[in-house]
């Protein structure tokens, strides 16, 4: 499904990923695991096309395209999906319209015909129940006033509303509690199958725990140094990264 | 960085929709502005001496006053005698029909999307429209006349009601108020009238259209509507104007009154050519006096306003709060884009007892757009258990635009209860990104993220209205992004 080949990239001309391989197959939940400024979040950024990122030499292909070409918008309506480390506030736009919003630029994408305001409230609702969110938050605007709890559920809700093929979520723990982590990872758990994919990024193994991930990674000076299961995870846990420095 | 400036880019690039001019032979003055000149406009209306007497009047007080310069617009002086202040389309003999207009002039309704035909009629709107400055032709006067209501142009009201344009006629914006209050007095063409008899509900909405079409002709309309005892009036006002490489001064002025229990409801959608995009060159300069007056008890009015359009906007809708338990409202949407500047705010004067005033402006600066609140809110001695709710918002789309707030309070009461909220943001890159993430295009963010800006305003707009408020705003907006 995602596939990164030698992928090196930086950002204002500084080189951050030094030679990137990784390859997630349809239904695998591959966690990457690294210290601040190790380059986590700038395979996310590189992976969802945000802008001022730049890609030096490499590839990333996408259930077989190339993607480096690809709009961000175009990059999300094929399947990628990303829960931001830290979701924007956008005052006055309504969390419901958002959210439709963004279903119905999927849907036309794919040729279906959008949803309309009454039908996309029965669908919505199920989606609440999942990650526990109360109703009052669609009357609310994105994230608007919302604890950070209660942004990442609502990014995990957006994920459940949107299906998408990949995705990758970006620090998704920070800033919870315990038992806001367990909704999270359950929302997460309760939709992987056969054909989804997850790419979870994270200083720590409190998620993966929840999770299960298939591989886990250590990204270090922009490079997976170590590919094992949640094994290594405990391991990271216990004796810290230094041991797999050069 | 490279795609933000390429939509900017087509923001710039993107032409006046409405620029275009209708070549119609033109009955005009030589441009200059003296006492002849006004006698000439008088004698022209065929106006009773009462009103060139009134005009005379203004004149001679406008040609001891100053032109204001407190605003934060930037502009070099107006050359006022350089304008020519009569303009009217070449008379024809009596209409009866909408067939004997001049072909041209219906022809630029429709491209404006103003049909005169039956279509009005189905939409159940009747149109005084004002091409220039003369009246050409109304609607749906048997409708109205059925319920009392009068509604035509300013000069049929000096003809046909006298004594109540008499009575009424500077009575909320005196000659003396301001600079191009008074120009406007002194050299007023044409404009608007309405009248609403006791306890009638005005059957439908009252909508009029203003074009400034005549090169070099400054236009000055003047708007009269009262509201007798118990009775309700929503009237429209929308406007678009063909493109100019001169400057066009635009200074009318509206009075409203609303008696005893009456409530007037003016919404306005101004779209007029805000000059080159490129070089701020050319656009209309607009600086309007709008006033009400609630008289009476228990009455009501209020301001709605979408200004996209003008180089500059000077404009200020007020409300003075006289009858115990009266309502001010204002509620206003000014988009500043490439060189555009506007200067809008409101004044809520509170002078009854428990009087109300709620103010709510959203203001958006794109591209070198200069945008300013100025309101003032007052709370005279007597008025007992006074209320204001203020809420200004800005919000800045680049960052060669500018947003600015002064908001002016002076309270004499001690049991007045005063709430002011203000806000500044920006629409930034992140929240774009987040929007593209989700797989929704940056156009569409924008407007999104702008309409969910001005939504509270857009609720007040009457339905017709709000609809072509948001195209005109994605329009405007259109990939204005940094």
């Amino acid at each position: 499904m995602l596939e990164i080949k030698n992928l090196h990239a930086g950002i204002d001309g500084k080189t951050i990923l030094n030679g990137i391989n990784l390859k997630i197959k349809p239904g695998e939940l591959h966690a990457i695991m690294g210290r601040n400024g190790s380059g986590k979040s700038t395979l996310a950024n590189i992976i969802t096309g945000r802008e001022d990122y730049e890609v030096i030499s490499g590839t990333v292909h996408f259930n077989g395209n190339n993607i480096l070409d690809m709009s961000p918008e175009d990059r999300a309506l094929n399947g990628i999906f990303m829960s931001f480390q830290y979701p924007v506030v956008i005052p006055g736009v309504n969390n419901t319209y958002f959210l439709r919003a963004a279903l119905n630029s999927k849907l036309k994408h794919n040729g279906l015909k959008e949803v309309n305001a009454a039908d996309f409230m029965h669908l919505i609702r199920e989606k609440l129940k999942l990650v526990q969110m109360d109703e009052k938050y669609l009357s609310r605007a994105v994230n608007d006033g919302f604890s950070g709890g209660e942004k990442k559920r609502n990014e995990i809700l957006q994920m459940l509303t949107l299906e998408p093929q990949l995705s990758i979520l970006d620090e998704t723990d920070s800033g919870l509690d315990i038992d806001a982590l367990k909704i999270v990872a359950e929302g997460v758990n309760n939709f992987r199958d056969k054909e989804r994919s997850f790419l979870a990024i994270t200083h720590y193994q409190r998620l993966l725990d929840h999770m299960n991930p298939d591989y886990v990674h250590v990204l270090i000076d922009g490079k997976i140094v170590k590919s094992g299961d949640m094994k290594l995870a405990h391991e990271l846990e216990e004796k810290g990264y230094s041991w797999l420095e050069a | 960085m490279s795609k933000d400036t390429q939509i900017i880019d087509k923001a710039i690039s993107q032409e006046y929709e409405y620029g275009f001019t209708t070549n119609i032979e033109q009955e005009t003055i030589p441009p200059g502005l003296n006492e002849d000149v006004i006698r000439l406009i008088s004698s022209k209306k065929d106006e009773p001496k009462w009103l060139l007497d009134w005009r005379l009047k203004a004149y001679q007080k406008w040609l001891k006053m100053e032109e204001p310069d407190w605003s934060k617009l930037n502009y070099s002086n107006i050359d006022l005698q350089s304008i020519s202040y009569y303009a009217a389309p070449k008379p024809k003999e009596k209409l009866n029909s909408l067939d004997e207009v001049d072909p041209e002039l219906l022809d630029t309704y429709n491209k404006l999307g103003i049909p005169l035909e039956e279509q009005k009629m189905l939409a159940n709107v009747a149109v005084d429209a004002v091409f220039d400055s003369v009246s050409v032709t109304t609607t749906f006067k048997e409708e109205l006349e059925k319920h009392g209501v009068i509604f035509c142009s300013f000069s049929e009201a000096v003809k046909n009601h006298p004594n109540i344009v008499k009575k009424y006629l500077g009575s909320v914006v005196p000659t003396t108020d301001n600079y191009f209050a008074a120009l406007n007095a002194a050299v007023f063409s044409d404009g608007s009238f309405v009248f609403i008899p006791k306890n009638v509900r005005c059957p439908m909405e009252l909508s009029t259209y203003f074009r400034i079409n005549a090169e070099n002709t400054g236009q000055f309309e003047r708007t009269l509507i009262i509201a007798e005892e118990g009775s309700h009036v929503s009237y429209l006002e929308g406007c678009t104007a063909p493109m100019r490489d001169e400057n066009q001064l635009h200074a009318a002025v509206v009075e409203l009154v609303a008696h005893k229990d009456s409530e007037i409801k003016y919404s306005t959608v101004q779209n007029w050519y805000p000059g080159d995009p490129k070089t701020g060159k050319g656009g209309i300069y607009n600086f309007v006096t709008k006033r009400g007056t609630c008289l009476g008890d228990n009455s009501k009015i209020s301001w709605t306003q979408v200004e996209t359009g003008s180089a500059l906007t000077w404009k200020y809708p007020s409300c003075i709060l006289k009858g115990d338990n009266s309502t001010g409202e204002f509620y206003s949407v000014a988009l500043s884009n490439n060189f555009q500047q506007a200067d809008t705010g409101t004044k809520m004067i509170h002078i009854g007892k428990n009087t109300k005033s709620t103010i709510i402006s959203k203001g958006i600066s794109a591209g070198k757009g200069q945008n300013t609140y100025r309101g003032g809110v007052k709370i005279m001695k007597g008025a007992e258990n006074a209320r204001n709710y203020s809420q200004c918002d800005s919000i800045l789309i680049g960052d060669e635009c500018g947003a600015h707030t002064f908001p002016y309070i002076d309270v004499r009461n001690p049991s007045a209860q005063m709430e002011h909220e203000a806000s500044t943001s920006r629409i930034g890159e992140d929240q774009l990104f987040y929007c593209n993430q989700r797989g929704i295009s940056t156009e569409d963010a924008v407007s999104m993220i702008v309409n969910g800006f001005c939504k509270k305003v857009f609720n007040e707009l009457p339905m017709e209205f709000a609809v072509e408020a948001q195209k005109l705003m994605e329009v405007s907006l259109e990939g204005s992004v940094g």
